[in-house]
């Protein structure tokens, strides 16, 4: 047994490094190109429906209980039933992989804007309104600013959960790094399913990190030595 | 004709006489997503208090193993299953060890994050009143810490109850069975049926928990929380 | 306090449910008959509907001959389901004779029934697994393209993609790409040139099948008693050069499980199948979504074996 385990890490180990694996349409570059698409695509368009729903619920203070509940809730859609249900009503192609990732991608970053919104103290927003700020501009010049590091940690988490799940795809013919998932399977090749599952486990954790620091550069100056962060932070987890 | 089929069931998502037909089928399913799910949890539960309690008796520790959970859990669960094939066939085993490690590190995570939480005055309290390490830790660190750890069961449950489906692909699932079904019949009924019912069994799921927290942290009621 | 220890009831009354409910001899978590040394015989099958139409013949036989039956149906590919099979998890799967050879070997190139037959014998010998007869019933391998297509380039036959194959995609599962009967098989025996692009999708599954009509692929590898060819007006192309293994429908069993009662019951099935009527109950399924079993019971019961 302990032998085999060996000749398997060996054998994964070629497989990685084969220089025939790094070129071509069955290639890694290539692949890990499709699964980027797939994943920054429906993120995008997850972000653009989600951020104006959950900073308009964070501004007006309707619908709160929903946006505070929906990223548990969201992490109850089961993203296969999705995908094969998007792929027997309308077929092959990138729709329903596109329906199921944003279906899945939606949730946090509703959340984390509201809450994000939301969390603007109470004797700021009243010293904007003190000095004449309306609505609109309460919105972006106070509550906005202050939302965004919560905006980003949202799209953060949904990203790198739309990258781990960007294998379906595979299952319903497009490609992306699941190709390895699912043709290892076939082809009863062990290797490449587990290089398959380190490429992608390496990839989310890159997301994690890439966004992440791109989350440290996003917040506002004025923010940044106030210990605002903290609160913030817990704000979200009590509320998680 | 033209060679595209006419998304025929498009216009009949859900034919109740299949429902109907099929009732015993889809019970049995939803039995075996529950029990899945349970074991899941218990096994989680069990094998998370250990790693936790290490994690915060030894601080150091906590880095690797958050680090080494949160590897795992990037890992895409339809890959660790097949991988564990060759081990344990199509028997439980494979669908139980993915779905365990994956509620490993929500557990381990949160149940540190509640024992790290409670004040440290509490505890410098008890120990002052003479509290043995064991005393202290179940009958005044873990109560205090039962908030953050049940909102930590709640994402594993829920996360868990998703995960299932998955092991449809290898002989199991659960309610993800319909969605072959439905799949290889090229028939919407099923899979509506099968993404509705996990979606409810998991609302009710986290809505227990909600209840069961209440219950357990009558201090934390009157409150924020 | 009190909040702990109702805490630890209601987690030791969790317990206690769970265990119950397992050991309450609940089907949903029962796997096989491996504990009970073959009195119980299980019988498994892959995905698809032809699949759970013989399963549920075999189990139904099985039954009427006073076995004792246990089904694990629709539980993955062949590459999931085969190995549990060997391990035990189930006894019994319908099969086909070319499938199963060159699954067990990747590299073979037998194609006729006897020679088929006869290279898969000590394959299954040596993982205690057993072929009873095999059928006439054949669900072949083969080529499939739109009518459209079909008459765009004047494809009739396989070697009439010689010189065209070049500007059309051709989609199959993944394996396609290495096994001698796929695409390596038509540029050796046929001498046809590389085509477009190859999309790996499933064995004669929906992701081909939609593929096919919705044009992404020109060429689609298909199994030929799917309800599909007809539903959809697709051509076969014929096989004008022996290339496919026969694909004999045959039951492959655990040898320790498969009694002379069960061979008998087993046989009597495969004697009678032919591949017309196999494609008539694919349709049935396929295509009006009747039932499995009630598709195999009824026709059990026309044939008398009921």
């Amino acid at each position: 047994m302990g032998g085999d385990a060996v000749n398997v890490v060996n054998e994964v180990i070629a497989w990685l490094t084969d220089p025939a694996q790094w070129s071509g349409p069955d290639g890694i570059p290539v692949r890990t190109l499709q699964h980027l698409y797939y994943s920054l695509l429906a993120t995008a368009i997850a972000g653009a429906i989600a951020l104006p729903i959950g900073v308009y619920i964070g501004h007006t203070g309707r619908g709160a209980l929903i946006a505070v509940n929906l990223t548990n809730l969201g992490r109850a859609i089961p993203s296969l039933g999705i995908i094969i249900l998007m792929f027997t009503l309308v077929g092959f192609g990138l729709v329903p992989v596109l329906v199921a990732l944003i279906a899945l991608a939606v949730p946090p970053i509703v959340t984390n804007s509201y809450i994000g919104v939301r969390s603007v103290d109470r004797d700021v927003r009243d010293a904007a309104e003190g000095m004449g700020m309306r609505g609109r501009q309460v919105l972006w010049q106070v509550e906005l600013p202050v939302a965004t590091p919560l905006i980003m940690a949202g799209i953060r988490t949904s990203a790198v959960q739309v990258v781990a799940t960007a294998t379906l795809a595979a299952y319903v013919g497009l490609g992306g790094l699941g190709r390895y998932l699912i043709d290892g399977l076939s082809q009863r090749d062990l290797p490449q399913v587990v290089g398959g599952a380190i490429l992608v486990a390496v990839l989310s954790l890159l997301t994690e990190l890439v966004l992440g620091r791109v989350q440290t550069l996003v917040v506002p100056r004025g923010l940044a030595g106030q210990g605002a962060d903290a609160a913030v932070r817990a704000k979200v987890e009590k509320a998680a | 004709m033209t060679d595209g089929p006419a998304p025929v069931l498009a216009a009949e998502l859900i034919r109740w006489s299949w429902v109907g037909d099929h009732l015993d089928d889809i019970r049995g399913y939803l039995v075996q997503h529950i029990e899945l799910t349970g074991l899941a949890l218990l096994l989680g539960l069990l094998l998370s208090f250990p790693l936790a309690l290490a994690a915060v008796q030894w601080p150091r520790l906590y880095g690797p193993i958050l680090g080494f959970t949160g590897v795992l859990f990037t890992i895409p669960s339809l890959a660790l299953f097949i991988l564990l094939i060759p081990f344990t066939g199509l028997q439980i085993q494979t669908a139980l060890i993915g779905l365990t490690i994956y509620t490993l590190l929500i557990l381990v995570r949160n149940i540190v994050e509640g024992l790290r939480g409670v004040d440290p005055d509490v505890r410098e309290a008890a120990q002052a009143m003479g509290y043995t390490r064991a005393r202290q830790l179940f009958q005044v660190e873990l109560p205090l810490a039962l908030p953050v750890i049940i909102a930590g069961v709640r994402i594993a449950t829920v996360t868990t109850i998703g995960l299932v489906t998955v092991t449809a692909l290898i002989g199991w699932g659960g309610l993800g069975r319909l969605f072959i079904d439905g799949f290889t019949l090229n028939f919407t009924t099923p899979i509506v049926v099968g993404i509705v019912l996990s979606a409810l069994l998991a609302f009710a799921a986290d809505l227990l928990l909600v209840g069961l927290q209440y219950r357990l942290t009558p201090w934390a009621r009157s409150g924020g929380g | 306090m009190r909040r702990i220890r109702l805490g630890g009831a209601a987690v030791a009354a969790c317990l206690a449910l769970v265990l119950a409910a397992c050991g309450g001899g609940n089907d949903a978590l029962e796997g096989g008959s491996s504990q009970s040394g073959g009195s119980t015989v299980t019988v498994g099958s892959t995905n698809f509907s032809e699949q759970l139409i013989l399963a549920e013949m075999y189990a139904a036989v099985l039954k009427k001959a006073g076995v004792k039956v246990d089904t694990r149906l629709n539980l993955g590919s062949r590459e999931v389901v085969f190995p549990a099979l060997e391990k035990g998890d189930i006894d019994l799967l319908p099969e086909y004779n070319g499938s199963v050879l060159s699954f067990l070997d990747p590299k073979a190139t037998q194609t006729t029934t006897e020679e088929v037959n006869t290279a898969l014998s000590p394959l299954l010998d040596a993982k205690a697994l057993v072929a009873l007869d095999a059928s006439p019933a054949e669900d072949k391998d083969d080529w499939a393209v739109t009518k459209k297509t079909a008459d765009k380039y004047g494809l009739a036959k396989i070697s009439d993609l010689k010189g065209k194959a070049h500007e059309l995609v051709v989609g199959g599962p993944p394996e396609l790409k290495t096994r001698p009967a796929g695409l390596p098989g038509l540029k050796k025996v046929y001498g046809i040139e590389d085509f477009k692009e190859f999309k790996a999708l499933d064995a004669g599954g929906p992701l081909t099948t939609s593929a096919l009509n919705k044009g992404d692929i020109d060429v689609g590898r298909v199994f030929t008693t799917q309800g599909a060819i007809d539903e959809f007006g697709w051509v076969l192309l014929q096989e004008d050069k022996p290339l496919e293994p026969a694909q004999n429908i045959v039951p492959i069993g655990r040898k320790d499980a498969m009694t002379d009662q069960v061979k008998q019951a087993l046989n009597a099935i495969s004697a009678k199948i032919t591949t017309e009527e196999l494609t008539k109950l694919n349709k049935l399924v396929d295509v009006d979504k009747q039932d499995p079993e009630k598709v195999a019971n009824d026709w059990l019961t026309q044939q008398g074996l009921l």
